[in-house]
């Protein structure tokens, strides 16, 4: 995984609570490859009409927000689904950072493995962000992971929170499955007992 | 004495195998549920060089692909064959039991589980999905994981994760006449919103939850991820010992008897603390139907369509106007007006045994004005349902009777509505273009949606019943 330490990009402002990953990413396209289409597949639906071409009304197609980075959102960005492939589509789009007052569980989860930050802050902090970036458009945001800070232009940074096995993972760009196996004598030694005691889960059906 | 712990807490300590400092737990995963979506989480594997660490504690599915008619046919879009033929051959490759197409076990993973007995009371059952928090009907700590999470446990057997905040939702009072367990969990999810139970675990207590039926409470934990809980969970009692007893996977013999002992002890002690406390009352839920684009847009079916303009939060008022504008809907349409084109039945929400018998009492002698698919959760439901004689029923009220998988509630295997089609749909999630690109989607009860399909429109069952 690509490490991640500072971004600087355009944001761009997705005022909406409750942004579902079937929203991100349709369903129909979970059977597709990652290849290079899977940029196209992100908000499908909403970014083109049903005859394929751009819907000029969704943020994403405005000229100012072509290229942004940074997405800032409302409550409960990425509820539903687990479906992973909503972050392989905003990664793939080119979002590196994600801001909302919160998300969807299993989506930050999914974020945090893909190199895709999400960053938490208080709604109203949020809803100034989005502010500057409609009002300032194109404006250019900072996301510092290493020092846990969003600048933003005319405004007093601002700090935030982020677990710190998550920011571990993210600035070395580290695979959690390899810090796992480097415990793997304590995962043998705790199933040994583990199956001892629950021994009929292990046994074949009957 | 020590201090009394909640059901999730006994689970949770009981598989904690390391505690990073930081607050990061390392997690012993107990089952593993994997469906056609997750060829991701085998690639990476692959990719990786890694195998399967345990792979008779992997299940797998297949059921968002596969057809619900003429399976023998075989499967027309090359893709969609491939989703199911890629897990087929995954799970071969890694020797995972699989309930594939051609076995009449085959089903939702959600429904398979706990039939076969696989999902039992102070488990840790992951799937990769996001409904796996079903699981927590039989008193396990069942959620859904990305397919990042799906490659550590295959790897590794286990996870990382945070100890979420406690949620107790205490459902006191009967449940009246009509009103199912998924108009209970639709009220929750209406009343805390779909973010309400965000970073938490929920769990249903109360005497209204306990007089539901194990399925009716897979109904009602089903839906927590709606609210944004990853996880539900009911305290196992003795419907739950009677529900896994004999099934193909429970244990037997001297095995029962400790492991008997094992859920009854992880039950929730008196007095233990949650984080955060809801109480709400059954008598006062009446059968429910959701007007919008979100699970939380909910009303009891003698409501109307509500109007953006006396919501004074404008946030709120955009999102309302919007949900109606994609719904077609204007607003103070009284709900039980509102036409309808299509009926589905099914789901992992509610497409078992009890769902389609309470499907069948209200059809049964009446017609469907509208078409409407029956789609069971599981090979052996629908082997149930025709054992009973319900599949006749069904037939002779003109509705459509499939094989069993996810359709039309996740339209991945091409089961789907048409866009501006407007469908009664006992699924759980009313998102907009979930059942199909421009679809629009009313979530209800089994006994809501046979009732919806008579009338041709969403109905009040109750006011059926009384038509005769």
């Amino acid at each position: 995984m690509e490490p991640f330490t500072r971004l600087t990009a355009v944001a761009v402002p997705f005022g909406q609570s409750n942004v579902n990953t079937d929203t991100i990413l349709p369903a129909r396209f979970m059977r597709r490859p990652r290849d290079e289409r899977y940029p196209d597949y992100l908000f499908h639906d909403r970014r083109f009409l049903p005859d394929g071409s751009e819907n000029p009304d969704f943020v994403l197609n405005r000229r100012v927000y072509r290229g942004a980075r940074i997405l800032i959102g409302d409550t409960n960005f990425g509820c539903g689904s687990s479906r992973e492939t909503a972050v392989y589509a905003l990664r793939d789009y080119g979002f590196h950072a994600l801001i909302a007052p919160s998300f969807g569980d299993i989506f930050a989860a999914n974020c945090i493995r893909n190199g895709l930050l999400p960053v938490r802050l208080e709604g109203d902090v949020v809803a100034g962000l989005r502010d500057i970036a409609a009002s300032a458009a194109p404006a250019e945001m900072t996301v510092d992971l290493e020092a846990q800070r969003v600048l933003a232009p005319g405004r007093a940074a601002v700090g935030f929170d982020i677990d710190p096995f998550d920011k571990e993972c993210l600035l070395g760009g580290l695979d959690d499955i390899d810090v796992t196996l480097r415990g793997e004598a304590a995962v043998a030694r705790f199933e040994a007992g583990y199956r001892r005691e629950f021994a009929w889960l292990y046994r074949r059906s009957r | 004495m020590p201090a009394p712990r909640t059901i999730f807490d006994k689970i949770w300590d009981r598989h904690l195998i390391e505690a990073r400092q930081d607050g990061n737990d390392l997690l012993y995963i107990d089952r593993l549920l994997v469906q056609e979506n997750v060829f991701h989480a085998f690639d990476n594997l692959r990719r990786s060089g890694r195998r399967v660490r345990c792979p008779e504690q992997i299940f797998a599915f297949t059921d968002h692909y596969v057809p619900t008619r003429d399976r023998d046919a075989g499967i027309a879009d090359p893709e969609i064959r491939n989703m199911v033929e890629t897990m087929q051959r995954n799970a071969t490759e890694h020797g995972i039991a699989l309930f594939g197409l051609g076995d009449v076990r085959q089903g939702i993973l959600h429904v398979v589980p706990p039939e076969q007995g696989i999902t039992q009371p102070g488990l840790i059952v992951a799937g990769a999905d996001s409904h796996s928090s079903t699981h927590g009907a039989l008193g396990a700590f069942g959620f859904g994981v990305g397919v990042s999470e799906a490659t550590h446990i295959l790897a590794t057997q286990t996870l990382w994760r945070r100890r979420p905040r406690t949620m107790r939702i205490e459902v006191s009072g009967r449940i009246p006449l009509g009103v199912a367990a998924k108009d209970i969990v639709l009220h929750i999810v209406g009343r805390i919103g779909a973010d309400g139970g965000v970073g938490h675990v929920i769990e249903y207590t109360g005497p209204a939850i306990r007089s539901l039926s194990v399925e009716g409470r897979m109904t009602v934990c089903n839906m927590s991820i709606e609210a944004g809980a990853r996880a539900g969970l009911v305290s196992p009692d003795d419907a739950t010992v009677d529900y896994i007893e004999g099934r193909p996977y429970a244990p037997r013999g001297e095995d029962w008897d400790r492991a008997v002992a094992w859920w009854r002890g992880v039950a929730t002690d008196e007095d233990a603390e949650f984080d955060r406390e809801v109480a709400l009352d059954a008598d006062r839920i009446a059968p429910m139907v959701t007007w919008g684009t979100s699970p939380e847009d909910v009303l009891p079916i003698t409501g109307a369509v509500p109007d953006p303009a006396r919501e004074a939060d404008p946030e709120r008022r955009d999102r309302i106007a919007r949900a109606l504008a994609y719904m077609d809907l204007v607003p103070g349409t009284p709900l039980a007006q509102i036409a309808l084109d299509r009926v589905f039945i099914g789901s992992c929400t509610n497409g078992r045994i009890e769902d389609l018998r309470a499907v069948a009492q209200v059809v049964e002698g009446r017609r469907a004005a509208i078409p409407s698919t029956i789609v069971p959760g599981s090979g052996l439901v629908k082997l149930q349902a025709e054992r009973e004689g319900l599949d006749r029923i069904f037939r002779d009220a003109g509705f459509e009777w499939r094989d069993a998988g996810c359709s039309m509630c996740v339209a991945t295997n091409g089961d789907m509505l048409q866009p501006g089609e407007r469908c009664a749909s006992t699924s759980n999630r009313n998102f907009e273009g979930r059942q199909g690109r421009g679809g629009r989607s009313h979530l209800v009860s089994p006994a809501m949606a046979a009732a919806a399909a008579i009338a041709g429109r969403l109905t009040d069952v109750r006011a059926l019943d009384r038509q005769g």
